[in-house]
Order: C-alpha cells, then sequence, then structure tokens
C-alpha cells in the first residue's frame, strides 16, 4: 500500500487554492474522504496511453457585434453595484 | 409544491399558444436558465438568481407552445446521484416509499412518475437523466454529445453534459427530443445531426425484428441480483419480439467511473470558480482581502458535495498531479471511446442495467461518497464515450422496486435506441 493520498495541511493548501475557507471539522472529514477517493482513482495508473482522436475543428463566426444583454441586465443579480459597474468586497 | 418535494419554484411560464407540445406541461430541471424565474441550481449559492435570458432549450419549448410548470429540484449543481444534496431538501422517490428518487435530475423524474407534469427536462453529465428516470420507472434520455444546445445550462462538466427528456413513455420521450435537438450558434459544440431529417418520435415504432444487441459482460458483473434477473426478463422479452442478443468485451469501462470523475471534478473546479459573490451568487457580506471574501462566501453558498468535488478537481489539476489524474482520464476515455465505437461495429445498440442497484435507501450513501460515485459505473462510460442512451422501465423487483435497461447507440443514433425502447415502453 502507498502512504495516505493526502493529510490535512494537503487539504488545507487545496481548499486555499480553490478559495474555499473550510472549517476544522470539515478538513478532517475531507481528508479521510479524498484519501478514500483517490485511492479508487490509483486504478488509472493501469490505462494504456491511448491515442486520442483529433475529429474535432473550431467553429469560427465573422467579429461582427451582435445583440448581447444590456448593462442593467448583466447587472442585476449582483450583490452590489456602482456606477453601472461591479462592486468587490472593500479591501480596506 | 408536491409531498415529494419535486419543485424548488412552481412558477409557471406559459408557451406559445400553438405548437407540437401545446396541451403539454414540460418541468425543467432547475439548472436551466428560464428568464425572469429563479434559477438556484439546487445551491444556496444562487437562492436568488434570476436569470436575464432564456436556455436556447426553453426558448424551444415556449416556441413548441409548452406550459412550464416549475423548475425541478436536483443535486446541487448536478452533484450527487440520490437528489439527496440540494440545499432545498431532498426529493422523496414518489412510486417507491423511503427510497431516493435518484440523480441529479430526481425532481424531474418524480413529477412526471408523480403524474405532476406530462415531460420534463434534465441534464445528464455522468448518468444524472437516467438513473432518476430508472430509480423512478420512466423513461430518460441522454443524447449524443452535441445534439442538443447548452447554452444556458449552468455548467457542471461541459465536455460530458447534454440536456434531455424524462417522459412516461419512450414515444413521448422522443417528442420532446424532436423539439429540443438542432444545431444552436449560441453553441459552438452542436451539430446538426447526419440524418436530421425526420421525426424522432417516428422511430418510436417498436419494430425490434431483426435487432441487434450486445450486452457489454463487465455492466453485468457485480450488479444486484435481483436487477439482473430482471434485465434478462426484458432482453427475453426483445428477443420474442424478434431481437438477437451476443456478449461483448468492453475491457476499458472497468476504469471509466474513476476517469469520469475525475474529468468532471476537474471541469467543475474551473467552471465554479465564478461564483464569487461579486456578479450574481451570495457574497455574504465580507469585505476585506478579496481572496479572503471569496473563500468566506464560498464556504457559506455551496454544500459539502460540491466543496468535495471543487477540491479533488483541484487536486487532480494541480501541479505534479496534472499526468497522474487527469492525463490518465483522458486516456480512458478515449480507451472506452474505442471500446464502444468497436462494440457498435457488430450490433445496432449494446444494453445494461441502468443502475446496477436497485434505488438506495434515503440517507443511506450520504455519508459515504465513494460507494455513492461508484453506482454509476453503468451510465458514466456513455458520457466518456460521447454516445446517445435510453434508459427505459425494465420491470420491477420482488419488493416493487423498479429496475431500468439502459441502451447506447452509436453517435446520432438516437432512433435506433428509441426504437429498441419502444418495444418495451
Amino acid at each position: 500500500m502507498s502512504d495516505p493520498a493526502v493529510d490535512p495541511e494537503e487539504v488545507r493548501h487545496v481548499a486555499d487554492l480553490a478559495r474555499v475557507d473550510l472549517a476544522d471539522d470539515e478538513i478532517e472529514r475531507f481528508t479521510e474522504q479524498l484519501g478514500d477517493i483517490l485511492d479508487a482513482f490509483e486504478a488509472l495508473d493501469d490505462v494504456p496511453e491511448t491515442e486520442r482522436e483529433a475529429e474535432l475543428s473550431n467553429v469560427m463566426r465573422p467579429d461582427e457585434t451582435r445583440e448581447s444583454l444590456s448593462q442593467e441586465e448583466a447587472l442585476q443579480n449582483a450583490s452590489d453595484t456602482e456606477d453601472g459597474q461591479f462592486k468587490g468586497p472593500k479591501v480596506s | 409544491m408536491t409531498a415529494y418535494n419535486g419543485y424548488i419554484t412552481d412558477e409557471t411560464i406559459e408557451g406559445a399558444d400553438d405548437g407540437p407540445l401545446a396541451a403539454k406541461t414540460v418541468a425543467v430541471k432547475d439548472n436551466i436558465s428560464t428568464e425572469g424565474v429563479r434559477t438556484t441550481c439546487g445551491s444556496a449559492m444562487l437562492d436568488e438568481y434570476v436569470p436575464p435570458y432564456d436556455a436556447t432549450v426553453v426558448e424551444r419549448l415556449k416556441d413548441a407552445g409548452a406550459t412550464i410548470p416549475g423548475k425541478t429540484n436536483m443535486d446541487e449543481f448536478g452533484m450527487g446521484t440520490t437528489t439527496e444534496t440540494s440545499a432545498f431538501g431532498p426529493v422523496e422517490n414518489p412510486v417507491a416509499e423511503g427510497r431516493v428518487p435518484g440523480g441529479s435530475s430526481g425532481g424531474s423524474a418524480a413529477v412526471v412518475a408523480a403524474g405532476d407534469a406530462d415531460l420534463a427536462l434534465g441534464s445528464d453529465t455522468g448518468g444524472s437523466i437516467r438513473c432518476p428516470a430508472a430509480f423512478c420507472g420512466v423513461v430518460g434520455i441522454k443524447p449524443t454529445y452535441g445534439l442538443v444546445s447548452r447554452y444556458g445550462l449552468v455548467a457542471y462538466a461541459n465536455s460530458l453534459e447534454q440536456i434531455g427528456p424524462i417522459a412516461p413513455t419512450v414515444e413521448d420521450a422522443a417528442e420532446l427530443l424532436d423539439v429540443i435537438a438542432g444545431p444552436d450558434e449560441h453553441d459552438a459544440t452542436t451539430q446538426e445531426a447526419p440524418d436530421a431529417d425526420g421525426s424522432y418520435a417516428a422511430a418510436a415504432d417498436g419494430d425490434v425484428d431483426g435487432l441487434s444487441i450486445g450486452v457489454p459482460t463487465e455492466l453485468l458483473d457485480g450488479a444486484d441480483e435481483e436487477v439482473v434477473e430482471t434485465f434478462w426478463t426484458a432482453l427475453d422479452d426483445l428477443e420474442a419480439q424478434g431481437a438477437s442478443y451476443h456478449e461483448v468485451d468492453l475491457p476499458s469501462v472497468e476504469h471509466a467511473v474513476e476517469a469520469y470523475y475525475v474529468i468532471a471534478m476537474s471541469e467543475a473546479s474551473s467552471n465554479l470558480a465564478r461564483f464569487d459573490g461579486v456578479r450574481y451568487g451570495q457574497s455574504g457580506g465580507y469585505d476585506g482581502n478579496w481572496n479572503d471574501s471569496f473563500a468566506n462566501a464560498r464556504e457559506e453558498g455551496f454544500g459539502e458535495e460540491v466543496k468535495r468535488r471543487i477540491l479533488l478537481g483541484t487536486y487532480a489539476l494541480s501541479a505534479g498531479y496534472h499526468d497522474k489524474y487527469y492525463k490518465k482520464a483522458q486516456d480512458a476515455r478515449a480507451w472506452v471511446k474505442q471500446d464502444f465505437d468497436e462494440a457498435l461495429e457488430d450490433a445496432d445498440v449494446l444494453a445494461s442495467p441502468t443502475m446496477p442497484v436497485p434505488p438506495m435507501e434515503r440517507g443511506e450513501s450520504l455519508d459515504d461518497p465513494l460507494t455513492m460515485y461508484l453506482a454509476d459505473a453503468n451510465t458514466t462510460p456513455v458520457n466518456l464515450a460521447n454516445l446517445p442512451a435510453i434508459s427505459v422501465p425494465a420491470g420491477e423487483t420482488d419488493t416493487g422496486l423498479p429496475v431500468g435497461l439502459q441502451l447506447v447507440g452509436p453517435a446520432f443514433g438516437e432512433r435506433e435506441i428509441i426504437r429498441a425502447g419502444s418495444a418495451l415502453a
């Protein structure tokens, strides 16, 4: 068996990268669960390198202006706005 | 509202006076945008979010004359197999007391099964239409990737998901597919089906004479005994109507569910980065360092399963782990696709139980996420392979729990699976 896949510090680090401020009891629970899940993902080590068919092609359109949301519509779900713009948290 | 908590919002949206769905009610999963009617994705993060535009499929429903009776309950952001992770409470299975309705489109399947809506739209990223259809004893179709527009669908894992119909019969589901299918300039991943002429509903003629069915043995291994028994009884029924079946090997599917979760979680971690409470969603009113403010808002707004998937996706994509998880999962995806394409050279459709188990008891899988993930073993390979699949009722276990039969077709082979499925439901 390999070492436990993750420790609490790693979970904290990943949560930090993902911008989720986990509570301590969540860190504890997630450390155990993520360990089990990542162990299961180990099965992917057995997958052979496989060529991926390139059947995709880009879809382009002319670079022309077209109808879009109005400024008012775009702002209607914002928690805070000012002068027709989104307003983020106060830094200080 | 319904006793089994099928709707999050039950505001009626009227469609055009005339059209193919003029006499029908079509419930819409709450991750599909409806202009002026809140669209929560089953999340506290979006409990007050009101889209300023309609999803393309909603426009098409309205143009077809459908009445939308409400927005259906779902696992938060589509992340779940039981519709128990919704911030608006779990959905109960209206046809199997004490059991889950399946997920993540559990509300959509439940309202159809209970007769509270004629039809419904769900979305299927790894089985989220087919699983609840199977658990509630109704029909669900996951279309070929690119057949139905995702414009206005709040993204969970873009490369895997499709919107599709849930209905009491295969013909009803096909009629709804006729309305929503087809290219959309707002979704560059849509394309014209090679045989776009003619309707899907017309293919529901129940004619399976000469139909060749492949049965992937890997998708029966480890399945519940009664589920397997019910599956074979349904296949015997198809055989009696003129179909034939043979066993096929799909070695790659042994790794599909792991590959699916790595890819879906990775895409989710990127997609859900947009919820910071500034442009939309709950901000929590925090001030100070933006990273901290956003981390507080996201801790409050997201439920546990969503956090779990964001963390795992972030981990799988982080420096040092990308090749081990994400790249390997993409190899597995290509392998699964090859396996299915080869098997479909010698068979018209592939058949398996939709879910390896009957509907779970409520609350059973919440503390054990890994077991819940593994229940998606038969549905996730189809999303990895971009193929169409249908779940039709196959019968019931001895205690009366619904069992679904899944039929998988070649890319844009919706008519094949509709025809085969219509011989059973």
